[in-house]
């Protein structure tokens, strides 16, 4: 498989270090939090708004520039009797196949579910936000990871509606944008980022790219094997829109119920579109006005 | 963002619909409470406001270099004179817009084709040089030797200048803009041309106003034409444009746009007065659809029936290959990927 990227590890030469990611697998997240805590904490990350949103146990509700890891809680009720999955869910609850495989997130009995998952910035392997930057103050580092330069951003917001996930935004009476950083800082140290280190049941997985991957596809299979058939991963393909994430997700259900695009793609794919339109435009209003000058009767 | 129910409804129902009978039996686009998949742009007022000025002085600076070489002088020192107000407002408004305005000059630290922006940035800074040269020696007779280069230079840089902001919306993942990439850059420059025209309409005397009376009138024609032409091939995409600021914004665009061009057809070579009442018509509607398509794509980013449906509908059909497989690579699970605990580091 290749992991490379745009600017990774070519530019980079012998600096270049392994590609490294997350791999989350949201069947054992137990939705504790800890990890956005950790994140705040270790990146000293502004307090996010406080209350009560009364979407389900999440108050946090999304990422942006002062949210780099956002937990999302999912309640399912799915009647026994249903002729899609919720029935196979329920029955493979009752045999016991979910919980010897370790799905966390199931409460037996009258087939209601719980979903949680932590989401993050995905590291895309095409990144829409660092293609788009004028400034170059998002890069590709020597991880293969896509990180802000706060010295240098000027907060023109080109990136905030490029990014297919929504990840990125303008911090308020700050002016500039902001996002996970996959723990630069920590990762040059040789350290796990935080809230991989703080994850309790191991859900964030922090590693080499190719070794995450590789042990997903198991837990994959583990998962279907148990009956989870509506268990899937989530840009761990090097064919999707963004060439795959350099964080990727094991979901217990479609993306858009976590909030996630089901097939994110990466504006670049489509500049050279884009620029074709703008050079016939551009042509098209040139020869107009010479129309309108030269066409003319005295 | 507040809509009638029964129209979201409608438009839910329109993009399950383009999924074919299946999809469109499973009822609605599934969501994480409602809440947006992408974010909304940060951008304010000064960015559409800059889009309408931008494109003027490009436009301007076309149309005053061509007035002079057919030796329309009177037209071409009020095309300039536009053409230099536009370039002008348009570098304040676009720095007023940064989170972090004193760093404006980032944007000249690299020169990147994938960010429209970047390559934009550059673009005006260039043509700002070139229009104020031009400018200053068609009105002041200053610089007789650089103005010469500085004017064609002008007028070529005004083309892109007028069309690269079609690119920088469609350069982004909001559907209704991504969706429109091949008219956007069109729809701009028939805004250009026309605001371009009205505004030298306005500044000239009839008798010599007959080029920017025609390249006003072809705007116009062609922004109505075209706008019908995105939003019918957006189909479901382009729903933002039948709802709220992009809907309100749109219509008082093509009243103003044709309004102003009946006028202006009518008494522009007559009346002084006609004249400068059409163009000035013209003009608010070319603002106003601006305005329309900045705030459609307001509408389009926050719910996320625009962004899911489409994609899962693309899926469904098999036309898109989504992120997300349920098939594992490998054909055995692995036992020590079993264990939550065990699959560690």
């Amino acid at each position: 498989m290749s992991l490379q990227t745009h600017a990774w590890p070519s530019t980079y030469g012998a600096e270049s270090r392994p590609r490294v990611g997350f791999f989350t697998d949201t069947s054992i997240c137990i939705g504790c939090k800890a990890c956005e805590v950790a994140c705040k904490e270790w990146n000293q990350i502004p307090m996010s708004i406080q209350g009560f949103t009364g979407k389900s146990l999440d108050n946090t509700v999304d990422l942006g520039a002062n949210t780099w890891r956002h937990v999302a809680f999912v309640e399912q009720s799915l009647p026994a009797d249903a002729r899609d999955n919720g029935g196979d869910l329920v029955r493979a609850a009752q045999a016991g196949a979910a919980i010897d495989a370790g799905v966390q997130t199931y409460q037996e009995g009258d087939g209601f579910r719980w979903l949680m998952a932590s989401d993050v910035c995905k590291h895309c392997t095409h990144a829409a936000c660092l293609d788009v930057c004028p400034t170059g103050a998002l890069f590709r580092t020597e991880f293969g990871t896509v990180v802000v330069q706060e010295d240098v951003c000027n907060g023109c917001g080109y990136c905030v509606p490029a990014c297919p996930f929504g990840v990125l935004d303008q911090r308020e009476g700050d002016g500039r944008v902001w996002k996970c950083t996959l723990c630069y800082d920590r990762l040059k140290d040789d350290q796990e980022p935080a809230c991989a280190q703080a994850c309790p049941t191991n859900s964030i997985q922090f590693g080499e790219l190719g070794e995450l991957r590789e042990r997903a596809e198991h837990r994959l299979a583990k998962l279907q094997d148990a009956g989870q058939d509506k268990a899937q991963l989530y840009l761990a393909d090097d064919e999707d829109g963004i060439g795959g994430g350099g964080a990727f997700f094991l979901l217990l259900d479609d993306p858009e119920v976590y909030g996630l695009p089901p097939d994110p793609v990466d504006t670049r794919r489509d500049v050279g579109e884009i620029w074709a339109a703008a050079g016939v435009a551009a042509v098209a209003l040139g020869g107009a006005i010479a129309a309108a000058v030269f066409g003319g009767r005295r | 963002m507040t809509s009638e129910p029964g129209r979201e409804n409608d438009a839910r129902r329109r993009l399950i619909d383009q999924a074919g009978p299946d999809q469109a039996l499973g009822a609605e686009v599934r969501s994480y409470h409602g809440q947006p998949v992408i974010k909304e742009p940060v951008w304010t007022w000064e960015i559409p406001m800059y889009f309408y000025t931008g494109g003027l002085a490009g436009a301007s600076a076309g149309l005053a270099l061509l007035s002079e070489v057919q030796g329309n002088d009177v037209l071409a020192r009020r095309a300039w004179a536009v053409a230099s107000a536009g370039i002008m407002v348009s570098p304040a408004l676009l720095t007023s817009d940064l989170g972090r305005p004193a760093r404006f000059l980032n944007m000249l630290r690299m020169f990147k084709v994938t960010s429209p922006m970047s390559v934009g940035s550059w673009i005006l800074t260039l043509s700002g040089a070139a229009t104020t040269v031009g400018a200053a020696n068609s009105l002041l007779g200053l610089f007789p030797r650089l103005g010469r280069v500085a004017k064609p230079a002008a007028a070529l840089l005004g083309l892109p200048l007028s069309t690269y902001t079609g690119a920088l919306l469609a350069n982004t993942a909001v559907p209704v803009w991504h969706e429109a990439r091949w008219e956007l850059p069109l729809v701009f420059a028939s805004g250009a041309a026309l605001s371009a025209g009205a505004l030298s309409v306005i500044a000239t005397p009839p008798p010599a106003a007959g080029p920017a009376r025609r390249l006003a009138l072809g705007g116009a024609v062609a922004e109505l034409g075209l706008n019908e032409a995105m939003k019918k091939r957006l189909g479901p995409h382009g729903d933002p444009y039948r709802d709220g600021q992009g809907s309100a914004f749109g219509n008082l665009s093509r009243i103003g746009v044709a309004t102003g061009a009946a006028v202006l057809a009518w008494q522009g070579q007559r009346s002084r007065l006609g004249a400068a009442l059409g163009g000035t018509l013209l003009s608010a509607g070319a603002a106003a659809a601006r305005w329309s398509i900045f705030r459609a794509g307001f509408t389009s980013a926050s719910d996320p029936q625009y962004v899911v449906g489409p994609q899962r509908a693309g899926i469904e059909r098999g036309t898109r290959r989504g992120a997300a497989r349920t098939q594992a690579r490998v054909a055995e699970p692995d036992d020590r990927a079993g264990s939550a605990l065990t699959a560690g580091r």
